[in-house]
């Protein structure tokens, strides 16, 4: 960023201003002949394509705030002027509501991209934390944006999730109370809605620089996983991605459009455009789609969480801890020999380990059996000997955030040495899973927790955070590692000849000839 | 660091400034980050909406109503002898939140509540005389199936705790004051 060894600029007045700010020198750097891997597929569209989402999100919220009325007498209505009165009110509104449905749908895109090609390993783990803090804010502002227009949806919903935070034992209500400002969601919790909903996107806008700067000190990752390293494995940024970057941007800015224009109230609920009734609730409250996954692992967590499963659950983790978290298993309990605990201490693990699973299954069965079948016999009687720790409704909220915890945690839980899933087998094969679990869970959110919903809801929780408690340290030990390409350059050649002897084969067998 | 006179007992006198200025610091701003937490509490005159009359005459035996207190519904109900008497030959320590039906009411013909779903804030149905009312003939939550007695007790579903009593008081035999 000095300007110790700068490239004087032909053009007079760029020369003038970058001698004494060096704007140009820096945008060259950073996104002219920034060295670029060459191999990027279209799904390193999506950081370009969420950064102009976060602009356009700015853009018609600014412009609507013009506009809108942050107090409960006249927020619908205000709304309601927007859409009918306001000169292209209807169009800017349109935009910020579909706008913030497809700033989500590319930063889950863009996250995928993170996941399969394990951009989230050394050395990027904080670039890919402050993407998750990322994900948080935009959820907070989500949220709050869409208690603003004062409908039925805005007001329930606002109520169900800020009353999560009751669930916190002994500070909970006192949170609550804070939170709304009153004794209810009201014209407060309103008011303070509209100006952190003004104030979150900026803050975003700098982490986003963060996250940015980071990227920029690290380099991409590419498909193959590989580091580039040396100039047959890298491009210049422009042109060759800021024109890639901008074929994959109009395409998605071409859906969203037609969304806009064609089916804006597509992805919202009907329910928004009746006014705000604290006296009625409606039948279905549902969240907007894109929280739907994390409200499934919300209400999947139907049960209180008894002493004995507990007991149960932390003997099954501490099994998978000494096999799987472990690089070699350890003689004795490494609980026991760290703090010097006598006797246990000197116990070998071949007489620990069975012990722990016989534990792990008795009181799992006992603790499960009383979680969820409360009306058998059996049940009652053990019922008073285990009291309940957690409740569902704390036990759900803990999930709920622990599976966002998941993925900030994730570059330190993955240990295996290469990044991208093309080689890894296993891997691939367990994070399309986890994407297949991701749309699972967005379905059964949507759906009213009863019945068969609450068995799906609850094995896909389980299969999301067995992915990153279970299956993934379970590959940094015995996913078989295959030999990598030397550089990226050969990996793209050597993909190259593999799809020309492809269609070679195909067209040989077509030949009369061959066929003889 | 110099073997000065200061020293002698392990600190010198400048970590002893390093310490104080730290604490007071840490005490200023906090002092100063407090009021802009607090300021988020609910408000003097927000508290100050915090108690109102009602006039329960013209209530029939088996109706209810619906007053708002505080932003929040209040359920009363006038209950019928069939009602009072469900509530009261319930066994108590087969409870979620154990409590007797004489400790939630003044007198037993009127219950009184707040009527906020105890799991996460939705309003149960039960009052207008078609809505159905759960397996106990109370009110019954929609959100996710929580079961209220005709005592407004937690029976069944994910809700914690029985419908909370509002502090009220009897101003005459037809006048309750809230709050
Ligand atoms: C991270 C970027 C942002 C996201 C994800 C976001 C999200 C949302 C959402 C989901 C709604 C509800 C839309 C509806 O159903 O009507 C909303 C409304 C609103 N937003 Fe934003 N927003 C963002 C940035 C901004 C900014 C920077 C402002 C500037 C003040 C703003 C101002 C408003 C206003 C005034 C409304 C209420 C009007 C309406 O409901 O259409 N937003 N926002
Ligand atoms: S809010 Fe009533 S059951 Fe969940």
């Amino acid at each position: 960023m000095g300007s110790g060894n700068r490239q004087p600029f032909d053009n007079p007045v760029i020369e003038w201003v970058d001698s004494r700010l060096p704007v140009f020198t820096l945008m060259n750097k950073e996104y002219g002949v920034f060295p670029t891997p060459k191999n990027f597929n279209y799904f390193w569209n999506f950081g370009a394509i969420a950064m102009v989402m976060l602009i356009l999100m700015l853009v018609t919220g600014i412009t609507l705030a013009m506009h809108y009325a942050a107090h409960t007498d006249v927020a619908f209505s205000s709304v309601e002027r927007i859409m009918r009165d306001v000169n292209f009110g209807w169009l800017i509104r349109y935009m910020h509501m579909n706008g913030a449905s497809f700033f989500f749908i590319a930063v889950y895109i863009h996250i995928f991209r993170g996941l399969y090609y394990g951009s989230y390993k050394q050395p990027r783990e904080l670039l890919w934390m402050l993407g998750v803090l990322i994900l948080l804010l935009m959820m907070a502002t989500a949220f709050m944006g869409y208690v603003l227009p004062w409908g039925q949806m805005s007001f329930w919903g606002a109520t169900v999730i800020t009353n999560l935070f009751s669930a916190l034992p002994v500070v909970g209500p006192g949170i609550v109370e804070w939170l709304w400002g009153g004794f209810a969601v009201d014209n407060p919790t309103l008011n303070r809605f509209f100006s952190l909903h003004y104030l979150l996107p900026f803050v975003i806008f700098a982490v986003v620089f963060l996250h940015v700067w980071a990227l920029h000190v690290t380099g991409s990752n590419n498909p193959s996983g590989i580091e580039p390293n040396g100039p047959q494995d890298t491009i210049p940024f422009h042109p060759y991605y800021t024109m890639k970057d901008t074929a994959g941007l109009l395409l998605f800015l071409l859906i969203y459009c037609i969304f806009t224009f064609f089916m804006p109230n597509a992805l919202g609920h009907p329910d928004n455009y009746i006014e705000a009734n604290p006296l009625v609730t409606p039948a279905h409250i549902v969240p907007e789609w894109y929280f739907l996954p994390y409200y499934a692992i919300l209400r999947a967590v139907t049960f209180d969480t008894n002493l004995f499963l507990l007991i149960g659950l932390v003997c099954a983790a501490y099994l998978v801890a000494v096999n799987l978290w472990f690089t070699k298993k350890p003689e004795n309990c490494p609980v026991a020999t760290t703090f010097k605990i006598p006797v246990l201490q000197d116990i070998p693990m071949k007489a620990l380990e069975p012990l722990m699973a016989a534990g792990a299954v008795l009181f799992l069965g006992i603790g499960g059996m009383i979680a969820f079948m409360p009306d058998m016999g059996m049940a009652k009687m053990m019922d008073a000997a285990a009291p309940v720790l957690v409740e569902a409704k704390l036990g759900g909220v803990l999930a709920m955030f622990g599976s966002i915890a998941m993925l900030f945690v994730l570059p330190f839980i993955d240990r295996h040495p290469y990044r991208s899933a093309v080689f890894r087998p296993w891997f691939k094969v367990a994070v399309l899973l986890l994407t297949i679990d991701f749309f699972v869970l967005t379905y059964v959110g949507g759906k009213p927790a009863e019945g068969l919903y609450v068995l799906v809801a609850q094995a896909a929780t389980a299969y999301y955070f067995a992915f990153f408690l279970v299956i993934i340290p379970f590959l940094n030990k015995f996913e078989p590692r295959v030999p990598l390409p030397p550089s990226i350059h050969q990996y793209v050649l050597d993909k190259k000849a593999k799809k020309k002897q492809k269609s070679d084969d195909y067209m040989n067998a077509l030949k009369p000839e061959a066929a003889e | 660091m110099s073997m000065d006179e200061d020293t002698k007992d392990g600190g010198s006198r400048r970590d002893f400034l390093y310490l104080t200025a730290a604490a007071f610091g840490a005490v200023g701003t906090g002092s100063v980050a407090w009021p802009f937490i607090h300021q988020m509490n609910p408000a003097a005159d927000t508290k100050a909406l915090s108690t109102i009359e009602v006039d329960l005459a013209p209530i029939e035996q088996g109706q209810a109503i619906t007053v708002m207190w505080q932003g929040k519904p209040v359920f009363i109900r006038h209950r019928t002898a069939k009602e009072i008497e469900e509530a009261r030959t319930v066994d108590v320590s087969s409870l979620r939140d154990s409590q007797t039906d004489e400790e939630r009411v003044e007198k037993p013909e009127w219950l009184i509540m707040v009527g906020v779903c105890t799991h996460l804030g939705c309003i149960p149905l039960g009052q207008k005389t078609g809505d159905v009312k759960g397996d106990y003939d109370g009110w019954f939550c929609p959100c996710h199936g929580s079961h209220y007695d005709s005592s407004g007790r937690i029976r069944k579903g994910p809700a914690p705790k029985n419908l909370p009593v509002p502090p009220y008081a009897f101003v005459s035999d037809t006048k309750i004051k809230i709050g």
